[in-house]
């Protein structure tokens, strides 16, 4: 394709789409098809289009996302493994006006920072969680994590998950949503455009949340890809994240309003699949 | 001026940090020194300054809120003991990283592990080698009595955002829990919004449209960066040895032996230079104030004019290694401490130095 043909193209008025400002030019660290960088792009977009970019720190842990602050384009800290519910209550303690999300990956928020998580959580701190759950430790290397599936093979489960060993996969958001200081509990995913405005969507409501001062965390799962840890083709992994992941991790709304509007997630059992 | 109190050292830090203007204190209880978070809670800060203060769920949690609040460039500090301290140390390495301004307290108790609740001196290594992994320092005040407790949040702070460090207050039990007079100073103001950007550009608190976004971070991918990071760390840490000793000398001037001896185990030392003056020994003391800074040429310079030093701390001996460098072989270095919670008497350290000097005063 030469050269002129592209800048033809190139047009204002050929434009459909364009990347929001809130995010940075740099290349994104990800393994091509990863929902990270989808799931930041949209984060970026929500505070955007809700005019909070000059309001609002980001912290972002250990994890293949320990580099957002390389592509989100506003304050943001990185935080020890775990440690982000902390770091984010201290700020938001400090600055209460401000607006505050911490991005966490499942083995930083289900294992080492599992502590962190449910305290702030429970004490009702007024911020934003959002959880990309992708059953192993990406940035490692492809270790078992604590949402890594029965019989789910990692480079620390070389022979699957072993529940008997290992204890079943914790469905930390289902914890989550019974604490009283959880408003807003929800689980979605990125896989395909419809999921990405459903995800979109919660986002919106968990910023605004946020900005009323509705009181409480707004915690969003989104249940994601490793197509490197799983050592799968982007699409395989894709596919692969429909028909087992979301079984057991099943998508939709489970609080709205302080209110458990999916009892029923709450009685699911926990060792099955 | 300020106001005549009788308080223990753990509560004349609490007042004096609403005084000092302190943004938030966070922190996790446990013996010795829950009385900070304690007569902070009673004082209600929020009514009296708009400081807040809130129990964290363990020490990890409350440095690491100590971390989001410090990278928005408010004033805010923590407060533990050894085995909360060590729990720190993950955090402490992340804001040395980051760069960071902080003050934490350390009101030490006798280790290792669980150890005993009583006072102790045995945290030195940790407090002044850095304490967490990397290569890293922390600025560490010693107080020697309530007043010092009470007025090293000033100074810690002032230290913390010149040098943009965590800075320790290393005091111990007996420090933290003993009642002394103490006058606190007048309220300052809290920092407005416009005065903590002014002070800390890099503070993240929200990204406006002329400026390059903000970041707090201690990673470095790239290993020459991050050499090139540790270069900028050390040259700080060498500018912070060049300018921010601070010691005390007390009957130093015709002394023939020196004590050092730091925080509580330098008020008991001070008792037994009366004590070694009646079996006629001319002794005086050494009383670092800074310890990382050490005051190195201040020893060396006086180990020059004298027969042999004897570092005096309640511990096994940590500090001496520090005075034996300060030193270099001029005389001979001796240690002597009580530990694991048992505090030295001044008879005791006067009667050690006086038999080690009828022993021919040895270097250990
Ligand atoms: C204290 C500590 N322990 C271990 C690590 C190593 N580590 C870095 S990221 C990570 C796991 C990340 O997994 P996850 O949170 O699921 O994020 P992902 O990479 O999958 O997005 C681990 C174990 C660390 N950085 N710090
Ligand atoms: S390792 Fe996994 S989580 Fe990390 S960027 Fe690659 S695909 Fe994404
Ligand atoms: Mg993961």
């Amino acid at each position: 394709m030469s050269k002129d043909f592209l800048n033809d193209i190139i047009q204002p008025e050929n434009l459909v789409y364009k990347k929001t400002e809130l995010m940075t030019d740099n290349t994104l660290s990800y393994c091509p098809g990863c929902g990270h960088g989808t799931a930041h792009r949209i984060i970026m977009e929500v505070i955007e289009e809700l005019g909070l970019a000059e309001d609002t720190i980001g912290v972002a842990p250990v994890g293949c996302s320990v580099l957002a602050y390389d592509f989100m384009n506003i304050d943001m800290q990185q935080a020890a493994h775990g440690r982000a519910p902390a770091v984010a209550t201290g700020i938001k303690r400090c600055f209460p006006d401000k607006i505050v999300f911490t991005y966490q990956g499942d083995g930083d928020l289900a294992a080492i920072g599992t502590a962190e998580t449910i305290h702030a959580v429970n004490r009702g701190e007024n911020f934003v969680i959002i959880f990309v759950n992708n059953g192993i430790y990406g940035m490692t290397g492809g270790q078992m994590a604590p949402t890594t599936l029965p019989g789910m093979k990692s480079s620390t489960s070389p022979y699957g998950r072993d529940v008997d060993m290992m204890g079943a996969p914790l469905k930390i958001t289902e914890l989550m949503a019974q604490l009283p200081g959880a408003y807003f509990v929800t689980r979605q995913a990125v896989h395909t455009p419809a999921h990405v405005r459903k995800t979109k969507k919660a986002l919106k409501m968990a910023f605004k949340n946020q900005m009323e001062k509705k009181g409480g965390i707004s915690f969003i799962e989104i249940v994601s890809n490793c197509n490197s840890g799983w050592k799968m083709s982007p699409v395989q992994a894709n596919q692969w994240m429909v028909e087992n992941m979301f079984p057991f991790y099943p998508l939709g709304d489970i609080k709205v309003d302080s209110e458990l509007i999916n009892k029923e997630c709450l009685t699911v059992d926990l060792k099955g699949q | 001026m300020g106001e005549l109190k009788l308080m223990k050292g753990n509560e004349a830090i609490a007042e004096a940090a609403i005084r000092e203007g302190v943004d938030a204190y966070f922190g996790y209880p446990i013996t010795p020194q829950s009385e900070v978070i304690e007569y902070l809670m009673a004082e209600k800060p929020h009514e009296r300054t708009g400081m807040v203060v809130l129990q964290a769920e363990s020490e990890v949690a409350a440095i690491n809120m100590v971390y989001g609040a410090a990278g928005a460039g408010k004033k805010v500090m923590t407060s533990s003991s050894s085995p909360g301290i060590s729990l720190k140390m993950e955090g402490v390495s992340y804001m040395a990283g980051a760069e960071l301004p902080a003050v934490l307290l350390n009101v030490v108790r006798g280790g290792p592990g669980l150890g005993t609740i009583q006072p102790s001196q045995a945290d030195y290594f940790q407090a002044v080698k850095g304490g967490g992994h990397g290569d890293y320092k922390m600025i560490v005040l010693a107080p020697a009595s309530v007043q010092e407790m009470a007025d090293f949040v000033e100074l810690s702070f002032d230290l913390a955002f010149k040098y943009l460090t965590p800075v320790m207050i290393l005091s111990d039990g007996v420090i933290g829990q003993m009642m002394e007079k103490v006058e606190v100073k007048e309220h300052k103001p809290r920092m407005t919004d416009e005065e903590l950007i002014k002070r800390s550009p890099w503070a993240t608190v929200g990204k406006p449209k002329e400026r390059e976004r903000n970041v707090i971070s201690s990673l470095n991918l790239d290993s020459h960066i991050q050499e090139e990071h540790n270069h900028k760390l050390i040259a700080k840490y060498k500018e912070i040895q060049e300018k921010e000793v601070r010691c005390e000398f007390i009957d130093c001037e015709d002394a023939e032996y020196v004590i050092v001896a730091y925080g509580s185990s330098a008020r008991i030392a001070q008792k037994s230079l009366q004590l070694l003056k009646e079996k006629g020994i001319k002794a005086g003391l050494i009383r670092p104030i800074t310890l990382f800074p050490f005051p190195k040429k201040e020893i060396n310079e006086i180990a020059a004019k004298v027969k042999g030093i004897l570092s005096v701390e309640m511990n096994t001996g940590q500090m001496i290694e520090d005075v034996k460098l300060a030193v270099e072989g001029k005389v001979p270095v001796s240690h002597y401490g009580r530990f694991g919670g048992v505090i030295h008497s001044p008879q005791e350290v006067a009667d050690a130095l006086d038999q080690k000097i009828k022993g021919g005063f040895k270097d250990e």
